[in-house]
């Protein structure tokens, strides 16, 4: 078995790829409350643009690079598309009924995917450069005491820079403050001149964008794609947003990384077969004893 | 101050805190039964968080409330939920109105019946007569409510196809299926036209008297108010400013600051 | 007032009776082939699932995404008590639908103090963990090749296809009467109630938790009922019984039917399984056709066929007694102006 730091490592790799896509659920849940089932196949989209281009151009880090390029824009317009067609229509409509239409476009999005001609239900694998893997060995650990692959070194600094950049466009942009009034208050915000129209489609393709990169990312570190691959890291990554607590920012940050340090111990250490469910108990644990989650806000409803 | 016979219920100096912020401070009241009482305030003031105290919706998280029920056995409220407090004889209206929209005006009272029925599933299931004697006794007793509010022509409408002021009236009748003696009406005038406000005084007068109830009433319709009630009692900020006859709180300079800021026009 | 009682009783029995004896009969002399008779019990296996959701979903107002779950466990169950325990077929199904509903009973525990989206997302969950179990409990549940369970539904060639249908069908009927016998009697309404307006159902005396429960463990049973019928009448099952996409595909029945219409998803249930027959020629644009459908009438007519209503069969029986009697009444008028 791998030392425990080699094992943060993986981890820590898995959990950024997390982090990724669980910053579009709880960018999307914090501004019209909607549980964007969808999400996890955005990945996928993102997973197979990748492999199309980098069939293309080669498993280079050119490639790689136009790979994240093409499937941050595919996701976005995927995602525009979405949002206009089936989320707006609903927005005043009663929460579940939303929540039926997000599931609906899941399920279209895979079986679709499916169905294309040029893609098929078999799985395939995606074209990834050499391994190459750095390994810091001491007297105490000839086996090497911990050690790193370069696609662990890109996954985590890549998802780091786009997380650096995500903060920047929250914080100090007029972009991000309009994101965060709509989510605070969208009667007020429009009042107030904000285009809620248009801070919310903005909110998707940001998210989206960020699950395009997270698709690359994950099919470069594990890669089997196939148009089912999103419904499992969609689903630990809301996981993670809620552990983080929905709607905040860095709080998705954090129960990504913690989910996927957890989730990768809980295979190592526990049960490599049941860390899955391991992971959905922490989902149930957390909505029941603190469901604003590590970061989030407790909010009193009126009677 | 006479006790025990007279009380219907203590409300010693609860207070409750939201979040840091304190919404009822210290409130104290003692409601006799019987009475006709008034709760007026300006918006904010914290009227509708008294009657969620009352009624089981928020705990306080300070002072006590007693109560005296139908068989005059002496409750504290402590951790009762709202569906306890019912079955001892509280019960209550909505200032937004709540009533069960997708289901008739009949079984929107049918469920205030819920607590004294006694079939059990197995009745339920296979329709056995005694099933069908207790539908009758409901059934009986809608009708009975309905034409009292002289509604019985709505006993299969849908509640959301109800005009307005029928369905103020709905829930009214629906509080009332539970034979309450302690009824807290949420602004029961509400949206309603100087008609329709004169005959739901009428109304309230009525069931007080037939029903023999304790009523404590929100109001902002100072006509309902000063016409009805015997004793008022005045919140602002989340504390009690005055309390006494209609008389006296139309004379009280605290009050009259309270809502109009100086002036004695309008009430 | 006992002879509408009767009436009332009469139409829908007589109704009820008819669509069990009458096809099944069919099926046995043939005149219905057994491919046909395949796709109508498969339909009311659906119809089942779908009243289970409907039970959670639609009428006690909360989303559930993993009642999938429970079917497996009854599916599962079934085979284990009649194989392993040696019980008879009949009282094995009757006892995993009990066993479902005691997983019912402590999943609701934690789920239902939950409300809306998280409510939906922790019944997905569990659906998810009871997959995950199943699949790595191999010495109990096969693993995830699953498992085979021959009985007399799948090895009697003569007859098979009528048991199927005779024990379906009949079951879902008697599902069908019971639950409206139960939903329009005094717990019924407190379940409405809760749905309805939650606040104003505990401050009327209805306890919140009691009846959400009530009506989760219902429908956890019903849903049992419908694994333990499914595996015997499929022969084989797999652990992705409790997958997502299966909870998926009934909830989109009772989308359609109506939620809060237990026959509007029986309707919906049947017209689905027969359009997914129909539609093979398409091969696998046929996935597609489930998930549109849903989007179509959640953004036209988000309320479903029916919507809250349920079918009448009495009404029914009135409106053509009716249309009969105007018709009778116009002919004897016609006939009147002829003879003057």
């Amino acid at each position: 078995m791998d030392t425990f730091l080699k094992q943060l490592i993986n981890g820590l790799s898995l959990g950024s790829i997390y982090a990724l896509i669980a910053l579009g659920y709880t960018m999307v849940y914090g501004i019209v409350k909607l549980i964007n089932f969808a999400h996890g196949d955005v990945m996928m989209i993102g997973a197979y643009t990748g492999y199309f281009v980098l069939k293309a151009f080669g498993a280079t880090p050119f490639g790689l690079f136009m790979a994240f390029i093409a499937s941050m824009v595919m996701c976005a317009i995927l995602s525009l598309v979405i949002e206009r067609c089936a989320y707006r229509p609903l927005r005043n409509a009663p929460r579940l009924n939303s929540l039926i239409t997000a599931i609906a476009v899941e399920l279209i999005l895979q079986n679709l995917m499916r169905v294309l001609p040029f893609v098929g239900p078999n799985p395939r694998e995606f074209p990834t450069m050499p391994s190459k893997v750095f390994t810091l060995r001491t007297a105490a650990y000839p086996e090497g005491l911990i050690s790193i692959s370069n696609i662990q070194l890109i996954v985590i600094i890549a998802s780091a820079v786009l997380m650096i950049v995500l903060n920047y466009v929250i914080n100090y942009t007029k972009t991000g403050k309009a994101m965060r009034a709509v989510s605070h208050d969208m009667g007020a915000s429009s009042l107030m001149g904000v285009s809620v129209n248009r801070t919310i489609a903005i909110t998707f393709v940001i998210g989206s964008v960020l699950a395009g990169a997270g698709g690359v990312l994950y099919a470069s570190a594990y890669p089997q794609i196939d148009p089912t691959m999103g419904y499992i890291p969609g689903l630990k990554a809301f996981v993670a947003a809620v552990l983080g607590g929905i709607g905040s920012v860095p709080g998705a940050m954090i129960g990504g990384v913690m989910l996927g340090v957890i989730e990768t111990m809980a295979k190592a250490y526990l049960s490599s077969q049941y860390a899955d469910a391991i992971s959905y108990s922490i989902l149930i644990i957390i909505l029941l004893v603190k469901p604003a989650g590590l970061l989030g806000k407790k909010t009193n409803v009126k009677v | 101050m006479s006790k025990d016979n007279d009380l219907l219920m203590k409300i010693n100096n609860i207070s409750i805190v939201f979040g840091g912020l304190c919404a009822v401070s210290g409130f104290s009241c003692d409601i006799h039964k019987g009475e006709m009482l008034g709760l007026i305030g300006p918006n904010g003031a914290g009227k509708t968080t008294v009657f969620n105290m009352l009624s089981g919706i928020y705990k306080p998280t300070d002072g006590q409330i007693t109560f005296n029920d139908r068989n005059g056995t002496l409750h504290i409220l402590g951790k009762a939920s709202p569906a306890a407090l019912n079955k001892i004889g509280i019960a209550r209206t909505f200032q937004n109105i709540r009533l069960f929209n997708n289901l008739t005006v009949a079984d929107n009272i049918r469920i205030a019946l819920h607590s004294d029925r006694k079939v059990n599933p197995l009745d339920v299931l296979f329709r056995t007569p005694k099933f069908r004697r207790d539908e009758q006794i409901m059934t009986n007793k809608v009708h009975e409510l309905l034409t009292l509010f002289k509604m019985d022509d709505c006993y299969g409408e849908l509640a959301k196809n109800l005009p307005y002021g029928k369905q103020r009236k709905l829930e009214i009748a629906r509080a009332l299926a539970a034979n309450p003696v302690f009824l807290l009406l949420d602004e029961p005038a509400a949206g309603m036209n100087p008609q329709e406000t004169d005959e739901l005084m009428k109304l309230i007068a009525l069931i007080r008297k037939q029903f023999n109830l304790t009523i404590l009433l929100i109001e902002h319709d100072m006509h309902l108010v000063m016409g009805i009630c015997e004793r008022i009692v005045v919140l602002d900020y989340g504390r009690k400013i005055a309390e006494g006859t209609p008389e006296e709180i139309q004379k009280n300079p605290e009050v009259i600051k309270a809502y109009l800021g100086g002036e004695a026009a309008g009430l | 007032m006992k002879n509408k009682v009767l009436r009332n009783m009469l139409i829908p029995g007589i109704v009820a009776v008819a669509a069990v004896i009458v096809p099944a009969i069919l099926i046995e002399m043939n005149v219905i082939d057994g491919y046909t008779a395949q796709i109508i019990t498969l339909g009311g296996i659906n119809a089942i699932m779908a009243i289970s959701v409907n039970v959670i979903s639609g009428i006690t107002g909360q989303l559930s995404l993993g009642q999938a779950g429970f079917q497996a466990l009854g599916a599962y169950a079934v085979i284990l008590l009649t194989v392993n325990c040696h019980i008879p077929l009949p009282i094995s199904i009757i006892l995993s639908g009990l066993i479902a509903a005691f997983f019912g009973f402590l999943i609701g525990f934690p789920t239902l103090k939950l409300e809306g989206d998280y409510l939906a997302i922790v019944t997905l969950a569990f659906g998810e963990i009871i997959r995950i179990f199943l699949v790595n409990l191999k010495d109990v549940t096969g693993g995830p090749n699953g498992k085979q369970f021959s009985t007399i539904f799948t090895t009697s060639l003569d007859h098979g296809a009528m048991i199927s249908y005779l024990a379906i069908i009949g079951t879902l009927v008697l599902i069908i009467i019971l639950l409206q016998n139960f939903l329009r009697s005094t717990y019924g309404r407190a379940i409405l109630a809760v749905r309805e307006d939650s606040i104003a159902a505990k401050s009327n005396g209805i306890g919140v938790f009691k009846y959400k429960m009530t009506g989760f463990v219902i429908a956890s049973f019903i849903a049992g009922i419908g694994g333990a019928l499914y595996a015997p009448f499929i022969g084989f099952i797999k652990p992705d019984l409790a997958s997502f996409n299966n909870s998926i595909n009934h909830l989109i029945y009772v989308v359609l039917g109506g939620m809060g219409s237990v026959t509007g998803s029986v309707v919906a249930a049947f017209v689905l399984t027969g359009l997914q027959e129909v539609l093979r020629f398409l091969k696998d644009y046929r996935l597609l056709i489930y998930p549109l459908i849903l989007i179509f009438v959640m953004l036209f007519r988000p309320q479903g066929l029916l919507g809250m209503k349920e079918l009448s069969f009495v009404k029914t029986w009135d409106k053509l007694m009716g249309l009969f009697k105007k018709k009778a009444a116009a002919k004897i008028e016609v006939k009147g102006e002829d003879n003057e």
